[in-house]
């Protein structure tokens, strides 16, 4: 039994992943800690285990191996259904695109994530709305089904899902991918910013290197054994 | 938030949903009809012969008769004597008669020919006796009162009057024309066969058939209104008669010495009895008819599953994004259950409203066509039953799109295979 650790945001040892009937680990990961407030730049083409890395982090699958702390909180020793509620409280989700269901109004898919980690819509709808505004969305889109915005929009509103219930873990999974360079950092300086506001981490995964210069911490995919660099 | 989220989401694909809706309301509503006309029919049935002990009518079986008599349905095959049912009348154990004379109509509505007595003594559901809702009961040759449903039906008030014609077709070419009567009462409704029946006396039919000879009017021989009036018009021939008895113990006794009258072969049945026999006859059409029933609501359930099966593919990203914001697998099994609950207890609500529509224009058509008289309301234990019986299937069919979404949120998680 190891010692809880204290002070990180995510702790992960010796984690090792593959998927069932494949043989040879998918994904092998030697030690990977951050502290709140430390984002990461996650740097990895498609195949080069990303996907795996970020369903680990989220909790959606467990490693076969090593050790995976959230919080404090054991992940690799929760139950699917703990880990589930965990993700809800404690780990916002940013897809590439996409991330809204399209027919709820803008303010329900914010709240969503609020009725998924058992807390009370009502106590979280006045910052929903702040949020929103705050990621330049005027109050009256936020009744506006989520299919009108445009993409742009769209991917302020998953920050504002993701950042609700101030998570302790922000994953983004290249969020700026269709996103035009103006926007893009529009939309980075905007996501860091709301971020340390609510006191998150950031994981932020993307193959486009130029991205690297807001981050202090970088992991290259396919470099794994190095483990993290500072940029 | 579930729920709203199943409705939204049901609402996004609305036009699937609607098709889908479509195809169970009309399958639920064949279901819950069937059921509600077969208790219907048994309860009008039964209402309508509640009073009565016996029917005797010439010898045939005891369904013709049956329904002949009662329900207006098919035709007598032979008549009765006047002096048999005089006889028989005066039997120590029965309290009273009712004559009952067939084989004319007005419009298509059949006219009775009878006594004060049917007024009297005739009971429908239960101890009710025939209430008049305008004038009074007929007392003169030309006297006629209308059931409720004629008169409405065909507007006619208190003072008109009517041409009867000869048999019992829609049409007729054969009228008593020279003889018409006058109304003078109107029933009130029963929601039995009285209400489409025209009430005239026994004298009256004499009075109409008395230049008549085998179906038509003999020729060359013309007696007016007024002459009949003053002839004999003493019945030659009854159609059937009801009989309440004394007591009912006597009803077997009764009917045994009836059936073996020796100055004609007559037939006197229980009318509980004869309907029972309805029952056992028509109950194994009854079964098909439901099993029927049954398959065509399965196969609108099917189409329900189908089309949700078929939609989960478009909605792999709904699931990864509720994945994403904590949703458990349990909670996507929930959602597409609930979508299940949602369309199923929307198709039942419009199918109740659609069966309560097609009764409320149905009724006449039921009740001018075959006597039967359905009530309105299609809610009872019975349908309560159907209504478990749809949602349990429902929710059992619907456990394999949402098996399917719990797999899903298990094994894809945060990817989306495009």
């Amino acid at each position: 039994m190891t010692d809880k650790p204290k002070k990180y945001v995510i702790d992960l040892k010796n984690l090792q992943f593959r998927w069932p009937g494949s043989s040879g680990w998918q994904l092998q990961l030697p030690g990977l800690q951050l502290e709140a407030g430390q984002h990461l730049f996650v740097r990895g083409a498609s195949g080069s285990g990303k996907t795996t890395l970020l369903n680990l982090l989220s909790g959606i699958t467990t490693p076969h191996q090593g050790e995976l702390w959230l919080q404090q909180q054991p992940m690799h020793r929760l139950s699917a259904s703990k880990r589930d509620t965990l993700r809800a409280q404690q780990i916002g989700v940013v897809f590439q695109q996409l991330n809204l269901i399209p027919y709820l109004s803008v303010i329900d898919n914010v709240l969503l994530v609020a009725r998924f980690a058992g807390q009370s819509i009502s106590a979280s709808e006045e910052r929903a709305s702040q949020l929103l505004s705050r990621l330049g969305l005027v109050e009256s889109i936020h009744q506006r089904a989520a299919a009108e915005l445009s993409v742009g929009q769209q991917q302020r509103v998953a920050i504002a899902r993701a950042l609700l219930l101030r998570p302790a873990l922000l994953i983004a999974d290249e969020p700026t991918s269709a996103l035009d360079a103006d926007n893009r950092d529009a939309f980075m300086q905007l996501m860091l910013a709301e971020a340390n506001d609510s006191g998150t981490t950031v994981i932020f995964v993307s193959h486009d290197t130029a991205l690297r210069q807001y981050f202090h911490w970088y992991l290259d995919m396919e470099q794994l054994a190095q483990g993290v660099q500072a940029c | 938030m579930l729920i709203k989220l199943a409705r939204l989401s049901l609402f996004n694909r609305r036009g699937t949903v609607l098709m889908t809706l479509l195809s169970l309301v009309i399958s639920i509503t064949l279901l819950l009809g069937i059921d509600h006309l077969r208790h219907e029919a048994k309860n009008s049935f039964t209402s309508t012969v509640s009073g009565t002990d016996l029917i005797v009518g010439a010898r045939s079986g005891q369904l013709n008769l049956l329904l002949y008599s009662i329900f207006r349905i098919g035709n007598a095959t032979a008549n009765l004597s006047w002096e048999s049912y005089q006889r028989i009348q005066n039997h120590p154990q029965i309290a009273w008669t009712i004559p009952i004379s067939l084989g004319d109509s007005h419009r298509g509505y059949r006219v009775v020919g009878t006594n004060q007595d049917y007024f009297t003594y005739y009971r429908y559901a239960g101890q009710n006796s025939l209430q008049l809702q305008q004038g009074e009961v007929f007392s003169d040759v030309y006297d006629t009162v209308l059931g409720a449903e004629v008169a409405t039906r065909l507007g006619y008030q208190l003072g008109d009057e009517i041409v009867l014609a000869h048999g019992i077709g829609q049409v007729s070419f054969s009228e008593h024309k020279d003889k018409p009567f006058t109304v003078v009462g109107i029933l009130a409704p029963t929601g039995t066969p009285v209400d489409q029946s025209v009430h005239v006396t026994l004298q009256g039919i004499e009075a109409i058939h008395i230049d008549w000879q085998q179906g038509a009017p003999m020729p060359g021989r013309r007696v007016s209104a007024e002459q009949a009036v003053e002839m004999d018009l003493t019945p030659k021939a009854i159609t059937a008669f009801l009989v309440g008895l004394n007591s009912r113990a006597a009803t077997f006794m009764v009917q045994r010495q009836i059936n073996e009258f020796r100055g004609e072969p007559l037939s006197a049945i229980l009318p509980g009895v004869a309907l029972a026999e309805l029952w056992q006859m028509l109950s194994m059409v009854e079964r098909l008819l439901l099993v029927i029933t049954l398959l065509v609501l399965l196969a609108g359930l099917v189409g329900m599953t189908t089309t949700l099966l078929a939609s989960m593919k478009e909605r792999q990203r709904e699931i990864a994004i509720l994945r994403a914001v904590g949703a458990h697998p349990r909670s996507l099994f929930l959602l597409v259950q609930l979508e299940v609950l949602l369309i199923t207890l929307a198709s039942l609500l419009l199918a109740f409203a659609l069966l309560f529509v097609a009764l409320w224009f149905g009724q006449d058509l039921l009740a001018s066509r075959y006597g039967l008289f359905i009530g309105l309301n299609p809610i009872r234990s019975s349908s309560l039953q159907l209504v478990g019986v749809v949602i349990g299937l429902s929710l059992i069919l619907g456990c394999i799109p949402s098996w399917l979404a719990y797999r899903r949120a298990l094994t894809d998680g945060l990817s989306v295979r495009l």
